[in-house]
């Protein structure tokens, strides 16, 4: 049974389970290697896409559930939003080994999108889920709120 | 394959389902408790027991006093830290459709239903007394406008609380079937919808 996807905006077809985890289909189907495998059980975030705006734990998703919907991987991302995170990320010299950063970018740009102006509170609760094991946590909130500030111009 | 080979396979495999059924806790109907003559009595015994479903983990666990929902036999904190936000469904940016898809999926072992949220804090009812939930319960300010019939039809067929008897993974079910528990409501509700005294 073949499910239709589009992934970054190209329409692709898998012809496998429709059971398999997205984050399998993603990277080793379409192989867009960018969304990282850090548990497999929802509790890192190293797997996040968006699909329709919102975030979504890559591994704990069959394929099938995305089906006609938009989903977005870490190379897909193209919004001001995501424009804004990136040069932060950079700016601020957010990454260390680099392997959670994806997923860790993903919900920070889809926090930007929904409220460009998030306070602690919502940068807390919107990146509760994405944990980095070399802590750089403090400057993945200050990039936020720099990204923030970027978009307010 | 030898014959004990077989019968050792066998006893294995009757002890995992033995294991897995364990937790499942059978759920007194309401014939049990016909012999209680006094009917308010006998409305309060059938909320009792439909309170072992009610106070389960499986339930009690998204019907949080404050932010955050809980997880597992010991109600701890849900983790990753999540918060009920604005709509009960989670915080913008991490909202419950995040990790929770629309059934439960073995892969990750999240549990999933196509309307997981937080109840409301108004049918909160963690550190509440079996009591003050039937209050809640049949308090149409509290309850969602629900009517006696619209709370039986949704402890009976509501397919999200339903999931309580269907979690997934290794989590223990709440005791009984969803229709063991619509016949003690409807029971608790014939006989007048008696809350118990504590």
């Amino acid at each position: 049974m073949s499910v239709t996807l589009n992934i970054n905006g190209t329409r692709r077809e898998f012809d496998g389970d429709p059971d398999t985890p997205l984050l399998w289909v993603i990277r080793d189907d379409l192989g867009l290697t960018g969304t990282k495998y850090g548990c497999g059980i929802a509790q890192c975030g190293a797997c996040t896409v968006h699909v329709d705006g919102q975030t979504l734990r890559s591994c704990s998703a069959p394929v099938s559930a995305v089906a006609g919907r938009q989903v977005t991987t870490i190379e897909g991302l193209a919004s001001p939003a995501a424009k804004a995170v990136q040069k932060a990320w950079v700016a601020l010299d957010v990454v260390q080994c680099g392997y959670c950063q994806s997923g860790q970018i993903m919900s920070a740009t889809a926090l930007l999108e929904k409220k460009p102006k998030p306070s602690d509170t919502d940068i807390d609760h919107a990146m509760a889920g994405n944990i980095c094991r070399c802590a750089t946590y403090q400057r993945i909130r200050a990039a936020i709120h720099a990204a923030s500030a970027q978009l307010a111009g | 394959m030898s014959s004990l080979v077989k019968a050792t396979l066998i006893m294995i495999v009757l002890a995992g389902t033995a294991g897995s059924l364990a937790g499942a806790e059978d759920l007194r109907g309401p014939e049990t408790f016909a012999s209680i003559t006094n009917q308010s009595e006998r409305s309060r015994a059938l909320f009792v027991e439909a309170g072992r479903v009610l106070q389960h983990p499986r339930c009690l666990n998204c019907h949080p006093v404050g932010e955050r929902p809980t997880q597992g036999n010991d109600g701890h904190p849900h983790s990753p830290l999540v918060v009920r936000g604005a709509d009960d469904k989670g915080a913008i940016g991490l909202r419950c459709t995040t990790c929770h898809q629309n059934a439960n999926y073995e892969p990750s072992g999240v549990p999933g239903h196509p309307l997981w949220h937080v109840a409301p804090k108004s049918m909160a009812w963690q550190t509440k007394s079996l009591r003050q939930i039937c209050e809640q319960i049949k308090d149409p300010r509290r309850n969602g406008g629900k009517t006696p019939a619209a709370i039986h039809e949704h402890m009976a067929h509501d397919s999200l609380v339903g999931w309580g008897w269907m979690p997934g993974a290794n989590r223990e079910p709440a005791p009984g079937t969803q229709a063991q528990l619509g016949a003690l409501i409807a029971a608790w509700i014939e006989s007048g919808a008696a809350c118990p005294a504590s």
